[in-house]
């Protein structure tokens, strides 16, 4: 056995993970020909032991695999030659533990800014160089970009980050909150804490009860939908279309004030909890969230109508920013941005628990370029309305349910991968614990990890005006590559 | 009385301008559901830039300093040609546009060196973005102007007038026309959307703020109030062509101002109902202009020889 089978938020035991030795893992996981999702390592004594998570979306299966670097072992093959997948994960894994991917095309440092970081140039009289942050106008995060252009059109943009990095898996050793996990990716606040929530729920291996569980998720949906409306006024306010920035930006407010309702916090901080919820939703409540949300929908509803016809706005988003299916598979690319370029994942349909099961998940027209991140948005703010509705009339059958049930330490020597659909992507949290049952390794993968890249392949050949509305488009996580 | 013109002219040309800034955010504020800042805030504004004191980059040169002085100085300057209400303006004198525009032209080319002067890129890109809306503006500009000119014989901003309102109906549709150019060009002179986005703090899509990126406290006030003088003086251009001299002082006052307020809701208007436009389509936007410049062109050249 090459691969230890598994699936989402199923405990196995570190023991059972096959361990290879690298050349094999290498040829394996060329030809298992999946997508990747976990590619890191693990001080053991004065060996790294580096395990390999791979999933298959039309199963819903994870393939989980391991090899070991002897202290002496420097350097392995690069698998990016063959997966461009890989690109990213093999620069982390190099970065933290100096194990060399030979051959590897763009071995850039990923978080470390010690390191020179050697830019990409073009040379010539008529190429200029633009250089953008790290500090940048409005508030938002750091990160550097550079840009190589010929007047106003773009050639390459290369984009460097780590500048928030925190060493936040680290630090979910040593404590290991709800708070914490919450903090990490604050645009995803619901995301991160149900993934680490069901991770250490599966450590312990503990059920909670379905009041609980819905409720989560329709916090995240409703995550989902303010953050899409925020994003569709966000790209209204880029091309200076007022309708749009002013009254998308006033939906927005509804659906977060709604969740200040539940949780006492806009972006549902301490809602979450380790073994279930800590606000319940009565049934004044949830009248209260399904008025709003059909206010939500009909102001979205109108307004995207308006905004998608008008012919201004449609010149500006058709065809700008444009990634290919190709190259979003080649990319891996994962959440929105893969959907918008026709690779249509989803974990929520893909690895689907008892909730997920009946809903439908249809795939919309996809030309990977802004227009279809946008309208993208917008079907999918529709169906989050719709699952959020469903979620509350089931939660009606569980009212007299607990709240909270008590989650037991976790399992020694354990590893659990938790995927959690959150308004970008899939957001990937893998633990491990050790002989006592403390987490020994910690490992985060956000979708923005993947989509990075898109985004300097979606600018080549646009004008430099147009990247901060492909930015916007994709609006990418800072904190939650950087870590 | 010449002095009581001389007087409210000055003050048409310094301080209208911040009105107008205001209409245009209020206007904005209404279309977009709000309640906006207050009618004066772009004063406001204006005064508490002048009570700063401005930083200066340590690599740029005297022309980074002297700059907003002569982007303003010549906007002022360039006013003094302008008729206003009734047609009065400061100074008359034959072919005044063509000194209007160089004017216009020499303070706008310290704004683009002062702005390179600083070495950054964006504001290099500003800066060529500037250039080349300029160059396409300058010459429609002398079409729509020299053009109705060479068929009066007198060539100063009132006889325009008096030709164009004692004429047939190609008058009216050269007088239409030469409205809309010069809406355009005020569109793109000031910076406003379609053609720039004066709200937007992304420096990539920038044209005009991104040129006074660099510039902080009075220098920036100086800047700004320089842009905006532009919107009144070719706005006092269109009324020259819309309003005929012959009404009464009274009467021709309030169809001015209500000219210029109707502009100045018609900018914020457009700002509210349109998306900007991509950069390579805001070059046709302005090549428009001078297509219907020759349009004009080729009006009077019927009024003169055919028909």
């Amino acid at each position: 056995m090459n691969w230890l089978i598994s699936g989402n938020k199923k405990r196995i035991n570190i023991a059972d993970i096959p361990v290879l030795n690298i050349e094999d893992l290498r040829f394996e996981i060329i030809n298992l020909n999946k997508r990747v999702i976990g590619f890191f390592g693990k001080k053991e004594f004065d060996k790294t032991r580096l395990f390999v998570v791979m999933a298959d979306d039309s199963e819903g299966k994870l393939y989980i695999s391991s090899s070991i670097f002897e202290a002496d072992k420097k350097s392995y093959e690069s698998i990016t030659k063959e997966v461009p997948a890989f690109h990213v994960f093999e620069r982390e894994f190099y970065e933290e533990f100096g194990i060399e991917p030979v051959g590897h095309p763009w071995l850039k440092p990923m978080r470390d800014h010690k390191k020179e970081y050697e830019f990409f140039e073009m040379k010539g009289d008529e190429v200029h160089q633009v250089a953008v942050g790290p500090i940048h106008a409005g508030v938002i995060e750091p990160g550097h970009f550079r840009f190589m252009c010929h007047g106003e059109k773009i050639y390459d943009l290369e984009i460097q980050l780590g500048w928030q990095h925190r060493g936040v898996e680290d630090l979910f050793l040593s404590v290991p909150t709800n708070q914490l996990a919450e903090s990490v990716c604050g645009d995803s606040v619901i995301a991160y804490n149900l993934a680490y929530s069901n991770a250490m729920e599966s450590l312990g291996e503990c059920e909670i009860t379905n009041k609980a569980q819905l409720i989560r998720l329709i916090a995240l949906e409703m995550e989902r939908c303010a953050i899409h409306i925020g994003d569709l006024g966000a790209i209204a306010g880029d091309i200076a279309y007022l309708m749009g920035a002013s009254i998308f930006g006033a939906t927005r407010t509804l659906v977060i004030n709604t969740m200040l309702e539940i949780s006492g916090n806009r972006f549902g901080r301490g809602l979450i909890t380790t073994g279930g919820v800590n606000f319940a939703i009565d049934k004044e409540l949830s009248n209260t969230i399904i008025s709003t949300l059909n206010k939500v929908s009909a102001d979205v509803e109108r307004t995207i109508k308006t905004m998608l016809k008008s012919p201004t706005v449609a010149s500006r988003l058709e065809k700008t920013g444009v990634v290919s299916e190709e190259n979003a598979r080649s990319l891996g690319l994962v959440g929105m941005a893969a959907k918008a370029s026709g690779v249509n994942i989803d974990t929520r349909f893909d690895f689907p628990d008892k909730w997920y099961q009946d809903i439908e998940n249809r795939s919309t027209k996809a030309d990977g370029d802004v227009y279809s991140r946008t309208r993208l948005r917008y079907k999918e703010i529709k169906q989050s309305i719709y699952i959020i509705k469903k979620f509350l009339s089931k939660l009606e059958l569980y009212a007299d349910e607990m709240n909270i049930v008590y989650v037991p330490q976790p399992k020694p020597n354990s590893f659990v991968v938790s995927l959690t659909e959150g308004w970008r992507g899939e957001v990937v949290h893998i633990a491990l614990t050790d002989d006592n049952g403390n987490l020994s390794r910690y490992k985060i993968k956000d979708p923005s990890f993947n989509n990075w890249f898109a985004l300097a392949m979606a600018v080549r050949n646009n004008g430099i005006s147009d990247f901060p509305l492909c930015n916007k488009s994709f609006n990418l996580s800072y904190c939650g590559n950087d870590l | 009385m010449i002095i009581l013109l001389i007087i409210m002219n000055l003050f048409i040309i310094l301080f209208l301008p911040f009105i107008m800034l205001g209409i245009i955010k209020k206007t904005k504020a209404f279309w977009g559901g709000r309640k906006g800042v207050k009618l004066l805030q772009p004063w406001y504004d204006f005064v508490r830039l002048l009570k700063k004191e401005p930083v200066v980059s340590s690599t740029t040169s005297f022309v980074f300093k002297i700059a907003p002085v002569i982007a303003l100085a010549t906007s002022i300057t360039a006013g003094l040609f302008v008729p206003t209400v009734s047609g009065f303006s400061i100074i008359t004198m034959d072919f005044a546009f063509i000194i209007f525009a160089y004017i216009l032209g020499f303070g706008k080319f310290f704004s683009i060196i002062s702005a390179m002067d600083t070495g950054s890129s964006f504001e290099g890109m500003g800066a060529s973005r500037e250039a080349c809306f300029t160059a396409l503006i300058e010459p429609a500009f002398f079409i729509v102007m020299a053009s109705i000119c060479a068929v009066v014989g007198v060539f100063t901003f009132q006889s325009l007038n008096v030709f164009l309102h004692n004429t047939d109906i190609i008058g009216v549709c050269i007088i239409v026309l030469a409205v809309v150019a010069l809406f355009i060009m005020m569109l793109t002179e000031t910076s406003r959307v379609p053609v720039d986005d004066p709200a937007t703090h992304l420096e990539l899509t920038m044209i005009h703020e991104v040129m006074v990126l660099d510039n902080s406290g009075a220098d920036l006030a100086f800047l700004s109030w320089a842009s905006a003088i532009k919107m009144v003086l070719i706005s006092s251009i269109i009324s020259a062509l819309v309003i005929p001299v012959s009404l009464p002082f009274g009467l021709s006052a309030l169809y001015y101002f209500a000219l210029l307020f109707a502009i100045s809701f018609a900018i914020g208007t457009v700002e509210s109902a349109i998306a900007r436009f991509r950069m390579s389509h805001v070059i046709e936007f302005v090549f428009a202009m001078s297509a219907i410049a020759l349009v004009i062109l080729s009006l009077i050249t019927i009024r003169i020889y055919g028909g």
